[in-house]
């Protein structure tokens, strides 16, 4: 932490960057996202296990990239959605200065996109370990219980839409949910739009999601959403045998094929 | 439930099965009148959010049919398709819904024969599965969720 607080201070105080991206301790003592702009204030900055929020969210936000060249404090999820951030072209490798965090809390070194790129090749990039056993359980229940655990659990939403707005990977500027001509999603809370919503959202993730559970963690109403674009990431890895964010050339998968991808069901 | 005749949406590209479909029709093979055909320019058009409508509004069965890997009118239009319908039968899956009543083919324009088939069996096996009720509750559920919260 004192190497972090130190590298981030050097930074802003050679004019290196004008931000520093980081967590900082709220009045309650849980971590909440800080944007350092002055070299005095970054004995603010704490990194350790309080700090789950994937800060990559805030790359795209204009109020964030307005104050200029920044730095970011990066776990791996934070890592591979900066890197997919990079493929998709919504944000550029030369603006970003990667103050990457070990899974134990220490500085790593990471001098540019391709160290970056090594960290993330030789890391897990499967889904969080509470994550795939509690998917191990949901492919284990019937078609029907799983149909009655999703309307129970769908049930709930109430479309505040924050599983959308914590997702880093979830940037446009106008969702399909703001289209209405046609309306593609009911703008009212009912269970079946809430399904449709949620399929829409983990359809438009598939192959683009990196397993943060960041969408699960901001829902106010204890949704399990991330298993569903942690389902597909799984998907993704059994068809396709990539994994997401791990290059900064990859395209998504459903934007590009290969000619003798397998399936079973098309006859 | 013996007199029960399936609704069947057909999601069909303009180049391969819609000419396959009329072929079926100009060679004279009889096939089952349950299906309302839907036009697209490709495979690669078809939106999951339209199938997902189709069920919400009262179809017991869809079809969703193009040109062959390879065959293209837009050279890549069903490679990219095939693998959106990969993702969204395994999401449907893993949601508990019945994948089962979406039949997934590639019929080309000389295949009229097979349009038939296709359409015979997705109507016999939906004849079979009976109505979808498990998808039209969801929806009517919803309305009256709706009414209650107004």
């Amino acid at each position: 932490m004192n190497n972090l607080i130190a590298r981030a201070k050097e930074l802003l105080e050679n004019k290196i960057v004008q931000v520093i991206v980081g967590y900082e301790a709220g009045p309650t003592g849980v971590a909440r996202p800080a944007f350092i702009t002055n070299p005095a204030k970054a004995d603010l900055l704490i990194y350790d296990e309080r700090c789950v929020q994937n800060l990559a969210v805030y790359l795209t936000k204009p109020e964030v990239r307005n104050l200029g060249k920044m730095a970011i404090v990066a776990t791996l999820p934070v890592m591979r959605s900066i890197m997919m951030l990079i493929s998709e072209q919504q944000i550029f490798a030369d603006n970003i200065i990667v103050l990457g965090v070990s899974s134990d809390g220490s500085l790593l070194d990471i001098a540019d996109i391709k160290v970056m790129q090594a960290y993330i090749e030789k890391s897990d990039l499967g889904n969080p370990v509470k994550d795939r056993a509690l998917l191990v359980e949901l492919n284990k229940l019937s078609k029907e219980e799983r149909f009655a655990y999703w309307q129970k659990e769908l049930s709930k939403c109430i479309k505040c839409y924050a599983c959308r707005q914590a997702c880093p990977l979830c940037y446009c500027t106008r969702c399909t949910v703001e289209v209405n001509q046609p309306q593609w999603i009911p703008v009212q809370s009912n269970t079946h739009g809430n399904m449709e919503w949620h399929i829409l959202r983990a359809m438009h993730l598939a192959g683009r999601c990196i397993s943060c559970g960041e969408c699960g963690r901001a829902c106010p109403v204890g949704i399990p959403c991330h298993l569903l674009t942690m389902q597909l990431a799984d998907e993704v890895h059994n068809y396709f045998k990539v994994y997401a964010g791990t290059s900064e050339k990859m395209s998504s998968v459903l934007s590009t094929f290969e000619p003798n991808d397998k399936e079973s069901f098309i006859i | 439930m013996s007199d029960f005749e399936p609704k069947v949406v057909a999601f069909v590209c303009n180049w391969c099965t819609y000419a396959g479909a009329d072929l079926t029709g100009t060679s004279r093979i009889k096939y089952a009148s349950n299906v309302k055909i839907i036009r697209f320019p490709c495979t690669g058009r078809i939106d999951f959010m339209l199938l997902l409508k189709a069920f919400a509004n009262g179809a017991d069965g869809i079809i969703v049919s193009g040109c062959h890997p390879n065959d293209c009118h837009y050279t890549s239009g069903n490679f990219h398709a095939k693998r959106r319908w990969i993702m969204f039968k395994e999401l449907m899956d893993f949601m508990g819904v019945d994948m089962n009543r979406i039949t997934f083919s590639w019929v080309s324009a000389a295949e009229g024969a097979k349009w038939a088939d296709v359409v015979n069996t997705t109507v016999t096996r939906l004849r079979e599965m009976g109505p979808y009720v498990s998808y039209r509750d969801l929806v009517n559920k919803s309305v009256e969720e709706e009414v209650k919260n107004e």
